[in-house]
């Protein structure tokens, strides 16, 4: 309906494409500003420390989000999963990385029933994984008996809170996480069907994609990185804590937004998931170095996200 | 073209959906290197039909016979491999995706790694066939950025991609300006020259004289001629259609014409629309003729307040009037029939009470109640009025025929007796009966003094309903004609900016 | 035969919902002899009441095919800054006044993000949870405020007659929402809306502002159930709400109301209300651990959708 020819100005289309990287250059250049201690190694060492795990889940979040859903039920999957590995290794016995693995694999089957619900129940994303929120939780408490699960072995512990070459374990997952999900959506097939799914799944299918086996798999994928980051944050807490991560599933879905991937679907990049958690990180470090209350956090975080997709949509609109 | 066997040969098909028997026994058979014209008004079983060859549905009864072997067509890939492929009406590329992806979606080339695609092999084949269609796009472009032609021309590319025998196009020209359909039709003579078959569906007779060589027609579900196209006469269609005759399909009585309705000077919106100026009387049907993207959408859309104005004026009855959004434009007498039925107009879960008297809730409300007798009324009066055939006021408007939907969306704007009444598009998608009625409330609403607005792709609309016409090109008007001079070679004259007639 | 089918499906599609309430209200009856009296049918009605509200103003604002997240935190945020009015002498109506003002007013900022910077509704609210919630944080210092008058409290604990106040409150919410959606144009508009908003928008309708007045009435229903809340702890928490905005999303869900907006209604929403809290209820009688709660109450959101889908 309308000509497709407007050019661009150039700085629009350089704000347009590098937007989410030039927010998180000037929050980090005004904490470098406002505190020497912020722009030091250990302190960068640090805020990869504290973005690791909700970075590993939104990248997970991401393939949801790409195919026009959305993964409410991660939080909860993180603490099933964590007191899971935990119960298994302490009660059971079953060894720490059996423990681990099959509690991967429960993340990964939670993770199944989502996108079976979502596929042969039709139901929409929002609402299965809503359910699943409930559930999960429910069955950690019941699992948990609502107490925290400790006394879990150094072999465990050290996945949180171990270092290789001066690296803290949890970053070394993150950047491996990253590497996969890089690779995956730019040059596997699966990836590309992802965002072709998201895109517009009617054609995708009429293209011969099976769109419900994609759609299956990314919530697969989510279900896995949830338990992993559940894994990894029992790990660093000594324990597996009943009520681990609850409301960490509105993070989850922060990050990739505020990395400009669109809620709508088939738009945006796990590099932008990660930039997107790493603003969320260096707020929450560099509010902390500056000595701003943690109450006070909370509401800068708000404002920084409507910001951000205000800006991401107003410099897209402009094209 | 008889002396082979026909590339498809369908017969027998029926297929019934609750309530409805959509296909009856019906015959169609195509011969390789022909492009066979399926033509029947909406509903007559011709996208049925289609998505039987292609998979969609399966038949309830009937063979297919493909290069005379019986096939079994089971699912869209089942119509790839064999070599069908079928170009939608609604276009089907992913907008965020590049060209190359979108030709290769779901067929891309293996990369070294099982699971990881060869993008390099990809975007060459991708450049290959691009300049094999003699396109000038990237295949690097993501499909959003190229004009609605374009993108269609890259939907022709993926079928030949797909090494097609057989291409079915549903209305491919419905979004494509004459230029734009003159570049699609010597592809198709091309292709047809390769000895592909096309079969082609389209609403425009003119298109099927043009590139055709034989036609089918349909009515209500079943097969009711095949002929060569030569054979027959524009009448002769639209008799076998209907199944009765219409006379002439552009009946003209001129009205009186009375004072100006609309005067509009220097009209700018900032983007599109470049210094618009025009008048229009009431009791006059003043057509806009124009490739896609001259303007025309942008120009009516500016008046009706959903894009602001930018500069000029706008006088309505002699009076100056800033309309910023649509609700004044409706206080102030204006109604807008869109262009895209479903995006802009209808409120597919509602009732066709609800549909007709949403712009008017002011009439059948007491301080913001509904009262349900009164909107009864009124709707039923203008079901009634423009007989728009459905069983009750509480039918879903999703079970409505196109041009009984269209219906309902002029009488939205007439439970307000509009003065301007702007319609966009107003008989696309609609079958060739329902057309006629809607011309011939254009005229009537022109009779009671309303000033009719009409934006219209197809020439021989403009030149058939309209008192006078305007023509637009990049945003400008480029030619006004009278209905008594105004020719098809005029008109694209002007369209395509030449500066015969050129107003001021 | 097949019309009658399908007028079966009819049938079921309209009174699905109520025949599986009554349907658990008549095994609870059966399993427990406690289920089936007024004191616990009142008990039931009045631990519905909060989430009942809440989920009125969910949905209007589903309807329109947008969602809240942030009617938990704006509940916390509203009733916090009444109870602090009320310990610092604030007349009884005014207090409510104020308290029901902010809910509206962060209902308000809501609905211009999303209608004026066309921020998506799930971001926006999103935001506005995490930003209310930091403001009651730091309002409260994160403390609790204690002790209200006893003219407030009566919201949540006085009665009239025989019937609990809250339960009044929220049978005339429900009431006037009801009217307002069913028998209004302004009801029709968000319907409209919810189905088509370009058509919504071409057919003269005042989109924007009918978004923006959904949200505020979430906003503002949020904060009246924040007040009976704390009028019934007689204190508020500033973390008073967390995650209420599930269970109203849930009760909407169950109640049939579409995701993909302008389709449902007020009457689903109900008796979705009444299922979550009646199995709760039952759950308690029947000494079921409350760690099965939200077991519960995730399998009951999936199979009514599952059964509104299959009966669509």
């Amino acid at each position: 309906m309308s000509s497709n020819n407007h050019t661009p100005s150039p700085l629009v289309e350089l704000l347009r494409r590098y937007s989410v990287l030039i927010i998180l250059i000037g929050i980090a250049a005004i904490f470098a500003l406002g505190s020497e201690k912020f722009l030091t190694a250990s302190n960068l060492l640090n805020i990869a420390l504290q973005t690791s795990i909700i970075a590993i889940v939104a990248m997970g979040m991401t393939f949801t989000i790409l195919t026009a859903g959305i993964d409410l039920s991660v939080g909860s999957v993180m603490a099933l999963s964590g007191a899971l590995a935990a119960g298994l290794a302490v009660r059971q016995e079953l060894g720490t990385y059996t423990a681990i693995t099959l509690a991967l694999a429960g993340g990964g089957l939670l993770g199944l029933i989502n996108g079976l619900l979502i596929v042969k129940g039709k139901m929409p994303p929002f609402v299965a994984t809503l359910a699943m929120l409930a559930v999960a939780r429910g069955l950690t408490l019941v699992y948990t008996d609502g107490r925290p699960i400790s006394g879990i072995d150094e072999r465990f512990i050290f996945l949180g809170n171990g270092e290789v070459l001066g690296v803290p374990l949890p970053v070394i997952f993150m950047i491996l996480a990253f590497i996969i999900a890089f690779i995956v959506l730019r040059y596997t097939r699966f990836g590309m069907y992802v965002y072709a799914t998201g895109g517009n799944e009617e054609i995708s299918r009429l293209a011969g994609i099976q769109t419900a086996r994609i759609t299956v798999g990314v919530y697969v994928i989510s279900g896995l990185t949830a338990a992993l980051g559940g894994i990894l944050l029992a790990a660093r807490l000594w324990s597996a804590q009943p009520n681990a991560a609850a409301g960490w599933e509105l993070d989850a879905i922060a990050a990739p937004v505020l990395g400009g991937i669109s809620l709508f679907g088939g738009v945006g990049s796990v590099t932008g998931t990660v930039m997107g958690a790493f603003i969320l990180g260096i707020l929450s470090n560099g509010l902390n170095l500056m000595g701003v209350q943690s109450f006070y956090q909370q509401i800068i975080k708000g404002v920084v996200l409507i910001l951000a997709v205000m800006l991401d949509l107003f410099t897209k609109r402009r094209r | 073209m008889s002396e082979t066997t026909p590339i498809l040969r369908m017969s027998g098909i029926s297929k019934s959906f609750p309530g409805v028997k959509a296909l009856q026994e019906v015959h169609f058979e195509v011969a390789r290197g022909e492009i066979h014209a399926l033509v029947g008004e909406n509903g007559a079983g011709k996208s049925t039909l289609m998505k039987i060859l292609t998979g969609a549905y399966r038949p309830d009864s009937g063979q297919i016979a493909w290069h005379g072997r019986p096939v079994t067509i089971a699912s869209p890939s089942d119509s790839q491999t064999l070599g069908i492929s079928m170009i939608h009406q609604e276009l089907s590329l992913l907008p965020y995706l590049t060209v190359g992806q979108n030709i290769f979606l779901g067929r891309e080339p293996q990369g070294r790694l099982p699971g990881f695609i060869n993008w390099q092999a990809l975007y060459a084949q991708a450049q290959e066939l691009l300049e094999r269609l003699s396109l000038d796009v990237k295949p690097r472009a993501e499909a959003r950025e190229l004009s609605i032609a374009q993108q269609q021309m890259v939907e022709v590319a993926k079928a030949l991609s797909l090494q097609a025998d057989l291409i079915a196009m549903d209305e491919p020209t419905s979004s494509l300006t004459d230029v734009e359909t003159e570049v699609l039709f010597t592809m198709m003579r091309a292709l047809k020259a390769q000895g592909v078959a096309i079969v082609f569906i389209s609403h425009r007779l003119e298109e099927v004289f043009e590139i055709t060589d034989r036609v089918t027609v349909l009515r209500d579900g079943r097969h009711i001629d095949t002929r060569p196209t030569s054979d027959l006469t524009r009448d002769k269609i639209v008799e076998l259609m209907v199944g009765r005759e219409l006379g002439n399909i552009y009946p003209y009585h001129p009205t009186e014409q009375r004072d100006l309705v609309l005067e509009v000077s220097d009209l700018c919106d900032g983007r599109e629309l470049k210094n618009v100026s025009f008048q229009l009387h009431g009791g006059e049907i003043l057509g806009i003729a124009g490739l896609i993207g001259a303007g025309r959408t942008a120009l009516a859309e500016t008046l009706f307040g959903i894009r602001p104005a930018t500069g000029g004026h706008i006088k309505l009855a002699g009076q100056p009037s800033k309309i910023r959004s649509p609700k004044q434009a409706i206080q102030h007498g204006l109604g807008f029939v869109p262009e895209d039925r479903k995006q802009q107009g209808l409120f597919l879960n509602m009732a066709v009470r609800e549909n007709i008297t949403m712009s008017g809730m002011g009439l059948v409300t007491n301080a913001g109640f509904v009262d349900n007798k009164k909107a009864n009324g009124l709707a039923q009066k203008f079901v009634e009025k423009l007989d728009v055939r459905t069983p009750n006021l509480r039918q879903n408007i999703r079970n409505l025929s196109g041009g009984n939907q269209q219906k309902v969306i002029i009488a939205r704007w007439l439970t307000l007796s509009p003065r301007i009444l702007i319609l966009d598009e107003p008989t696309r998608g609609v079958d060739v009966g329902a057309k006629a009625e809607i011309h011939a409330l254009m005229r009537q609403l022109a009779e009671q003094g309303v000033g009719v607005l009409m934006i219209s792709s197809e020439l021989p609309e403009v030149l058939g309903v309209s008192d006078r016409i305007l023509v637009m090109h990049e945003g400008r008007i480029t030619g006004e004609l009278s209905r008594d001079e105004a020719t098809q070679d005029q008109i694209m004259v002007a369209a395509t900016g030449g500066v015969e007639n050129v107003v001021k | 035969m097949a019309a009658q089918t399908s007028q079966f499906r009819d049938y079921l599609r309209r009174y699905g919902l109520m025949l599986s309430f009554l349907l658990l209200c008549l095994a609870l009856t059966l399993l427990s002899d406690r289920f089936l009296t007024v004191n616990n049918m009142v008990n039931v009605l009045r631990q519905s009441t909060i989430n009942g509200i809440i989920a009125i103003g969910m949905t209007y604002v589903i309807l329109t095919a947008g969602i809240d997240l942030s009617v938990g935190a704006i509940l916390a945020l509203s009733a916090v800054v009444t109870a602090d009015m009320l310990q610092g002498g604030t007349a009884v109506p005014l207090a409510i006044l104020i308290g029901l003002g902010i809910g509206g007013a962060m209902g308000l900022i809501n609905g211009l993000i999303i209608t004026k910077a066309h921020v998506p509704p799930f971001v926006a609210t999103l935001g506005m949870m995490t930003i209310a919630r930091g403001l009651t944080l730091t309002y409260t210092e994160g403390r609790p405020i204690t002790g209200l008058p006893d003219g407030f409290r009566a919201l949540g604990t006085g009665s009239v007659g025989p019937v609990p106040v809250p339960i009044l409150l929220a049978a005339a919410t429900f009431i006037i929402g009801y009217i307002l959606l069913t028998r209004t144009a302004l009801g029709q508009f968000i319907f409209a809306i919810g189905n088509n908003p370009t058509a919504a928008r071409f057919a003269g309708i005042s989109v924007n502002r009918t978004i923006t007045f959904v949200y505020v009435l979430a906003g503002a229903l949020s904060a009246l159930a924040g007040m009976i809340l704390i009028a019934r702890l007689d204190s508020a928490q500033p973390t008073a709400g967390t995650a209420y905005e599930f269970d109203a999303i849930a009760a909407v869900v169950v109640g049939g109301t579409s995701f993909a907006g302008g389709q449902g209604g007020l009457g689903g929403t109900l008796v979705g209300v009444l299922i979550i809290a009646v199995l709760n209820n039952g759950l308690n009688l029947l000494n079921v651990s409350s760690f099965y709660q939200p077991v519960v109450t995730g399998v009951v959101i999936a199979v009514a959708l599952l059964l509104h889908r299959a009966l669509r």
